[in-house]
């Protein structure tokens, strides 16, 4: 059969792909699940597969605490991020015109720089002695310097949505891009002015570059673990920095496998509702 | 006035003139088709209509009211688009209902004028498909009754049939022109298909280089082309130049070279002239016979059509062949070319 044919041509195109993952992605992951079921430190599955390290992982409110947090700052930062980066997507795609590629390069520059840099930059603007308030200091705006830029969530907002901007508008713009432009035609042509016709055609059609974006956005920030420890704070840390502390400083590899996948699954469960929660959204536009 | 009046509107893109001092009156009820090689502005002056894109001068009006500045989705035309532009994230249904949505029906009320509509397109039960679910004829009437259903004064459309294969595009025309009548709802359609021009419309305006050539009955754009664009451009066409010897009466006598003097009708020329001009006369490959006639030539080419053969046929004096459309099956050997000189069409030379 050629179609059996071709599927076996591409495993055997992916294969390489497929290796790597299973080296680099499977085994890990697999790793993590045998620590996350053993039931104290130690070797691996020492005394059988247990759930404690789960139980403890969800029961402490502490780590509950942070689980929240961590959904409700990336939460925040992908509404943000997507917000932000529409408009601009929507510029590039329907008034950039010829320049549409330099455009397209050039909101990628930010990203040529690494992030740990970026994360300082936000340091330095937020900080106590930094842009922000020593601006605000010679203005005669305030008498003293603000400390509560730094060291909070508010921070880690700010410099999430910075960071992952790029990530937003690439697939936005994409999804903008292949809309046929007769379709907006058509929708001014039945009777539509420019608002009924973004939200009937150009946001529904756009969608799955939003969803792209969000999901892109959401499913790394929750995880996120350098701009908590750099700019969060105490206020500021999410489950990535609960994480590395079990690993690293407490040694509870168990416990730590266990945060992991549960916040995971969270991150999974979170944005599976989230897609369909806008899938439907955007059905029920006529 | 006329129920839609296009007067005087010109536009440029750069240095091309895509309309220039454009006049054009379109009675209300009719069938009206803009016909033109591609690039000829027809396209342009149909989106001026439909409000996409602004006149630089002139002034178009629909039902007496001016359109300029009007934008597209305030005017009483809708279209139907060059591919449909059937909304891809909508059903039929949805499809169709879009144009309606905003005019506060009641449920029931919107339900049954989309479901009539389907029925007058001949689409029913095809309401939850997508767009991708359709073929090709399928796609068509959709756009068609997403337009039609609004109830416009003025329906335009854009090469509608041009993405149809051959048959269904013929079956299509026929019921355009069937939904046109029965609906009574002014229709303006554009195509560089003459052969759909022709059997579509009452009325068709010739299009080149942004400016209207000539403006007739299919009929009469056919038998008394004004100028030698339509005439080639309308189907096939032999031309052969001349030149006016004399006039007596109603009968111009005109030398043609190589066919001799020929004595044409004087009706047939739709233009003034003065003895001595050097003139066209244009004849159909269907009005010259292989037999009987006076001009000796010899066969060079032969093509089997079914219900008729066209030849190609060489005489002497003549460059290039003359095309004859002929029903029976040609004599052997060399032909008579024959034909009515009041079937000869004289156009202006260089025009």
């Amino acid at each position: 059969m050629a179609t059996e044919n071709g599927t076996r041509r591409g495993y055997l195109l992916l294969s390489p792909t497929l290796a790597v993952m299973a080296l680099a992605m499977a085994a890990p992951l697999a790793l993590l699940v045998l620590y996350s079921l053993t039931a104290a430190p130690g070797p691996v599955l020492a005394g059988g597969p247990s759930l404690a390290q789960y139980g403890e992982a969800l029961a402490r409110a502490g780590y509950r605490a942070l689980f929240w947090r961590s959904i409700a700052i990336s939460a925040l930062v992908t509404a943000v991020t997507v917000t932000l980066a529409y408009p601009m997507a929507y510029f590039v795609a329907f008034h950039a015109g010829r320049a549409k590629f330099a455009w397209a390069i050039a909101l990628t520059i930010p990203f040529w720089t690494s992030y740990l840099l970026r994360v300082f930059a936000w340091k330095i603007i937020l900080g106590y002695g930094g842009v922000i308030n020593s601006a605000l200091l010679s203005l005669h705006l305030i008498s003293t310097p603000l400390s509560a830029l730094l060291y909070n969530p508010f921070a880690v907002v700010v410099t999430l949505t910075h960071a992952w901007a790029a990530f937003a508008i690439l697939p936005i713009y994409v999804s903008l891009e292949k809309i046929d432009r007769a379709l907006l035609e058509a929708a001014t042509d039945l009777g539509d002015g420019p608002a009924r016709r973004f939200l009937r055609i150009t946001l529904p059609l756009s969608l799955p570059g939003v969803l792209g974006a969000a999901i892109l956005i959401f499913v790394p920030t929750t995880g996120d673990y350098v701009t908590p420890s750099l700019v969060g704070g105490p206020q500021g840390a999410m489950i990535a920095n609960l994480i590395a502390i079990q690993f690293e400083r407490v040694g509870n590899w168990p416990l730590g496998a266990a945060l992991a996948l549960a916040s995971m699954a969270m991150v999974a469960v979170t944005a599976a509702l989230f897609v369909t929660a806008a899938r439907a959204a955007v059905r029920a536009v006529k | 006035m006329a129920f839609l009046s296009v007067q005087k509107v010109s536009k440029r893109f750069a240095t091309l003139a895509a309309a220039d001092a454009v006049d054009l009156e379109v009675p209300q009820g009719a069938f009206f088709a803009l016909l033109g090689p591609s690039g000829c502005g027809k396209t342009t002056l149909l989106r001026m209509i439909a409000g996409f894109a602004e006149p630089d001068e002139g002034i178009i009006t629909i039902d007496g009211a001016v359109m300029n500045g009007v934008p597209a989705n305030k005017r009483p035309t809708n279209m139907v688009f060059q591919n449909y532009a059937i909304f891809p994230h909508l059903n039929v249904f949805d499809n169709v209902a879009y144009g309606l949505r905003k005019e506060g029906l009641g449920r029931q009320a919107l339900r049954a004028r989309v479901e009539a509509m389907l029925g007058t397109v001949r689409l029913e039960g095809l309401d939850g498909r997508r767009s991708d679910e359709l073929s090709g004829g399928q796609r068509q009437r959709v756009a068609l009754a997403r337009a039609l259903v609004r109830r416009p004064k003025l329906l335009l459309l854009d090469e509608p049939l041009g993405a149809l294969d051959k048959r269904l595009r013929e079956a299509m025309q026929v019921e355009l022109r069937g939904l046109q009548k029965s609906l009574g709802i002014t229709f303006l359609l554009v195509t560089h298909d003459q052969e759909e021009a022709l059997s579509m419309a009452d009325q068709v305006a010739v299009m080149s280089g942004g400016r209207i050539l000539q403006i007739a009955s299919p009929r009469a754009l056919y038998e008394r082309p004004n100028c030698r664009e339509v005439a080639d451009f309308i189907g096939e066409i032999n031309f052969f130049h001349a030149t006016v010897k004399s006039v007596e009466g109603e009968t111009v006598t005109a030398n043609a070279g190589v066919l001799g003097l020929l004595s044409i009708p004087k009706p047939n020329f739709g233009f003034g002239f003065a003895l001595g001009d050097h003139i066209l006369l244009a004849l159909r490959p269907e009005r010259i016979t292989l037999e009987g006639g006076t001009v000796a030539g010899e066969i060079t080419a032969a093509s089997f059509l079914g219900e008729r053969s066209h030849y190609q046929v060489r005489i002497a004096g003549r460059g290039e062949p003359v095309f004859v459309a002929a029903s029976g099956p040609a004599p052997p050997g060399a032909v008579m070319l024959g034909w009515n000189p009041a079937d000869m069409i004289a156009l202006p030379f260089g025009a």
